[in-house]
């Protein structure tokens, strides 16, 4: 088995070196959207991500795997920098998307997190009406220019979060009474109202139900032809199912990046191969 | 860990029935030429008597597939393993029938006077069976190279096809008695030939194992 430091760093995503001039699935933007470049993390002394580089394509989902503690839900965190709520956190190298550094002194953090939307795994809506969570977003940021444009605004995330449908008659029913499924796509709703590019997904599915992940997983799939998508999971048939490329993180290393079918059917590392035929350790 | 294990075991298992499958189909291979060489209509039938093992086989190794597949799911190499086992099972089981199609042509072949000396369809034969012998060495040991080897070595049976083709042809327009006969032998032949064309799917299938390359029809 490949130790730690025999790992180097994958090469950078570049559409035109894929071969072949096969494209692969998730829309025909294949141009770099986030472009991690030497990244490095730290809790305090404790360094949680060794040297990542890579490319995440615009318009495709990106999901990332590995076991417990390898640094993948950390790393999302840094792509719309999350981490920097955590007190002693420090990070190094450069985060770029759409070629500006997200880490440049002066970025404005609440335009990156508008930016770059977040769902957690837990799905957390706020103790408001439905229609209030997904408005949330929007009252802030000012984004409404009337009350008509607000529903029409409020709608749209509903429905691109596939929810409308079963909402749009209690819309000012608490989002609490929601099922977990309905809950967790209101905050998919929420967190699409205010105008993302890139939908960042952390185990988005993991406390669902299998008809509830089902729709969860079926919207990634849509949402991909407008945004770019980046999931964490624990699912390796999830990442298999909606992804375009995956990427596998070992002890906060990034062991391999490749195209999702490549890497479900012939994954360039041992290490990856051990780790998706389940003989890890 | 103990889940690894449980899978290792059961892809294992898998392999071990698939090899007991082409050795049921060599089996029948081998006695299907000896019968037909010897003039033994009593091992003829022994073969056809046996192609329900091999059957028994194939339906069993389908569910082991079905099984892994639906149960384990299986990632990388190891859904290489059941993908290429479930689809060479059909193939060890088509050759098995083409070994039986030659023991029913050996038992209407005894019920007349030898047509000739056989020469080239025994040495036909015995080429088709190493090769299937050693596609199944290559594919128990994942070995892509001496696979590919083997594909290349489907031209040799070709070319004797070829010759044993125009010898009967020839022997039948020069003794329009013969026809019946050489007609059968004629069958027997073309039977060799595809059971030296399976053995090729074997190989490439063996490729793909091992090495997730799609080579069938030169992709």
């Amino acid at each position: 088995m490949s130790t730690p430091t025999e790992i180097t760093a994958p090469k950078p995503f570049v559409p035109e070196q894929r071969g072949g001039g096969e494209v692969p699935r998730g829309g025909d933007a294949a141009a770099t959207k986030i472009s991690v470049r030497d990244l490095n993390f730290f809790y305090g002394r404790a360094q949680a991500l060794h040297n990542i580089w890579l490319d995440i394509p615009e318009r495709m989902v990106m999901a990332f795997i590995g076991p417990s503690g390898c640094g993948k839900s950390t790393f999302l965190r840094t792509l719309n920098r999350m981490n920097d709520t955590i007190p002693g956190t420090r990070v190094a190298g450069s985060v770029e998307i759409d070629a500006e550094d997200i880490y440049a002194p002066g970025t404005d953090v609440v335009e990156l997190r508008r930016k770059v939307g977040m769902v957690f795994q837990k799905s957390n809506p706020f103790p408001k009406s439905i229609f209030d969570n997904v408005a949330y977003g929007l009252r802030i940021n000012r984004m409404a220019s009337s009350k008509a444009d607000l529903n029409e605004r409020v709608e749209k995330a509903l429905a691109d979060a596939a929810l409308w449908p079963e909402v749009k008659d209690r819309l000012k029913s608490s989002a609490l009474g929601l099922s977990g499924g309905q809950q967790q796509r209101l905050c998919i709703a929420r967190a699409l109202a205010v105008q993302p590019e890139v939908v960042l997904m952390d185990e988005p599915a993991s406390a669902l139900d299998p008809i509830a992940t089902q729709k969860i997983e079926e919207l990634i799939v849509e949402l991909k032809r407008d945004y770019t998508i980046v999931i964490v999971t624990h699912n390796m048939q999830q990442a298999a199912r909606v992804s375009d490329r995956t990427a596998f993180f070992w002890l906060g290393k990034l062991v391999e990046v490749n195209d999702t079918e490549k890497m479900f059917t012939n994954p360039e590392q041992k290490l990856t191969e051990d780790y998706i035929t389940g003989r890890f350790g | 860990m103990e889940q690894h294990r449980r899978l290792d075991r059961e892809l294992d298992h898998l392999r071990d029935r698939l090899l007991l499958l082409g050795g049921e189909t060599e089996r029948a291979l081998q006695r299907a030429i000896y019968a037909l060489v010897e003039r033994d209509s009593e091992t003829a039938q022994a073969v056809l008597k046996d192609d329900d093992v091999v059957d028994h086989l194939e339906v069993e190794i389908d569910r082991l597939c079905v099984d892994l597949i639906a149960l384990r799911q299986p990632a990388a190499r190891d859904l290489r393993f059941v993908i290429s086992v479930a689809k060479i099972t059909p193939i060890l089981e088509r050759i098995a029938d083409h070994a039986c199609n030659i023991a029913r042509a050996v038992v209407d072949l005894n019920d007349e006077p030898q047509l000739k000396i056989l020469v080239d369809l025994p040495r036909m034969a015995d080429h088709a069976s190493e090769m299937l012998h050693a596609s199944l060495d290559a594919f128990t040991t994942h070995d892509a190279a001496a696979a590919r080897e083997l594909i290349a070595r489907d031209d040799e049976i070709d070319e004797i096809y070829n010759r044993v083709f125009h010898d009967l042809i020839d022997l039948m327009v020069a003794d329009p008695q013969t026809t019946r006969r050489a007609a059968r032998l004629l069958f027997v032949a073309k039977h060799i030939e595809r059971i030296a064309d399976y053995v090729t799917d074997i190989c490439e299938l063996t490729v793909y194992m091992a090495q997730a390359e799609f080579i069938k029809h030169s992709y």
